[in-house]
């Protein structure tokens, strides 16, 4: 009967859900090293080239994108200011035109001005020289008036033959007087105007006579 | 035992099929039960692990090469297809945790095709039961952390817009499936997978020994049969050994995602 129990214990199947404590002990300490070696030696490693992946495939993709934009802006920066530039060189060219205008427009005013100023100049020396000339004129007449009365009457005057050649001797001493007036006189206008007032003196001191 | 084998040398030629005593191994050396081929499974698994992805991120670059690659694959997989699709972004964390668990686990699978190993170490139930601790332990924590004790155990037990009179059948039920149910099909899914699958491979491989070796003649030919499905065998059991690493850590990860979400 002993026999029989441990031979019968001894042909019993272990039974397979009777855990072995041994092997519950090496598989914990086997898995825990395990774990511990991966996760401080291999796993980081694995995170660390994913990232570095990521990083050269998704951040080349972002900064291909960054740059395109940059470009983007920069070409939006340079029409800007060509844009600017334009409108600067047009609102030059527009201030130019009228500095010019205005310029001109001072210069005519100015020429006109000294056109004026000199009119003005002419007319009062004209003025001067006509009044210069009339008092001139007043002394001269009395005394040629004087002499020609005296040689008309001097003379006897028989026809008109004669009458003209008095006059005329009469007019050719006067002009021969006004040459003499003029060489003496230190402006050409003025010994001119002299000449012409001194003859047209004469023809009225004549008519007068 | 004796009488045994004197029984069985008597009766010549009697098939033993394989059995729950072909999952026992006795220590190396006469050494203690820490030596046995398990164990020696346990950690060669963990250090090929280790070793295989330290050379993968040994010398990690931009442009990996195949190692990094395969490394880096396995990673990304549990990191954005498991995690990524469970928990989301605030499931980093535990991403070197489920990562290392995928590993362990299909490693540990696998080595009961590894030819030499040829021994499922997960079909051991220590190693699937502390893991389904661990995962436990994980999950009711950060529970904890986000809501509370209490108001864990309210949103697991109590999910809003339901009749009250449901409550009385449902907060047990709930409780009963999160608290004590999770782990323990955690580690029998696995378990008994692994061991399931061992024992047909064995099934095969050993009967299709026996036809050969002891019968003889026609029957020995026919040995080719169960060699051939133990080929294929083999095949559907390397399918089976990732998918229930891919199960055991998938399932990790919708019992976290489970207790971080607000509501049930």
């Amino acid at each position: 009967m002993q026999t029989l129990a441990t031979v019968l214990a001894a042909e019993g199947a272990p039974n397979p859900l009777l855990p072995h404590v041994s092997e519950i002990i090496v598989g914990a300490v086997a898995f825990t090293l395990l774990l511990l070696f991966l996760k401080s030696k291999v796993f980081p490693v694995f995170e660390r080239v994913y990232a570095e992946r990521h990083d050269a495939i998704e951040g080349g993709m972002e900064r291909a994108k960054r740059l395109e934009e940059e470009a983007k802006q920069t070409l939006e920066q340079y029409r800007e200011q060509l844009a600017e530039a334009r409108h600067e060189a047009a609102r030059l060219r527009e201030e130019a035109r009228e500095q010019g205008a205005v310029i001109i427009a001072e210069m005519r005013e100015q020429a006109q001005a000294e056109a004026r100023r000199l009119t003005a100049a002419a007319h009062q020396q004209i003025e001067a020289d006509k009044a210069a000339a009339l008092a001139q004129l007043r002394i001269h007449v009395g005394t040629l008036a004087t002499e020609l009365a005296s040689r008309i009457v001097g003379e006897v005057l028989q026809d008109d033959e004669r009458q003209r050649a008095v006059v005329d001797r009469f007019l050719d001493g006067l002009e021969a007087e006004a040459t003499a007036a003029a060489a003496a006189g230190s402006a050409t206008v003025g010994a001119a105007g002299e000449a012409s007032t001194s003859r047209g003196g004469a023809g009225r001191g004549a008519g007068g006579s | 035992m004796h009488l045994v084998n004197v029984a069985q040398a008597a009766q010549g030629t009697q098939f033993e099929a394989p059995g729950p005593g072909d999952f026992e191994f006795a220590p190396f050396l006469g050494g203690s039960a820490f030596l046995t081929k398990p164990t020696l499974i346990i950690v060669l698994g963990s250090l090929a692990i280790a070793v295989l992805f330290w050379l993968a991120a040994r010398r990690a670059s931009l442009v990996p090469d195949k190692g990094q690659f395969i490394g880096e694959s396995v990673y990304g997989f549990v990191r954005d297809t498991i995690v990524g699709d469970t928990i989301g972004r605030e499931g980093r964390a535990f991403v070197p945790y489920l990562t290392t668990l995928f590993c362990f686990i299909a490693v540990l699978n696998l080595s009961g095709i590894i030819p030499v190993l040829q021994f499922p170490a997960t079909s051991k139930i220590g190693v699937p039961l502390f893991l389904a601790l661990v995962s436990w332990v994980i999950f009711n924590y950060v529970g904890i952390r986000r809501h509370g004790f209490l108001g864990y155990f309210k949103a697991m037990m109590f999910p809003p817009g339901l009749p009250k009179l449901i409550y009385v059948l449902l907060a047990p039920l709930e409780f009963f499936s999160t608290v004590i149910i999770r782990p323990i099909t955690l580690t029998l899914r696995l378990t008994l997978n692994m061991f399931a699958g061992h024992l047909v491979l064995l099934v095969c491989i050993l009967g299709g020994e026996f036809l050969l070796v002891e019968k003889g003649g026609v029957l020995a030919a026919l040995s080719i049969v169960p060699f051939g499905f133990s080929i294929v065998l083999t095949f559907f059991e390397a399918f089976v050994q990732v998918l229930q690493a891919y199960v055991f850590v998938l399932l990790s990860a919708l019992y976290i995602a489970g207790a971080l979400a607000d509501e049930h």
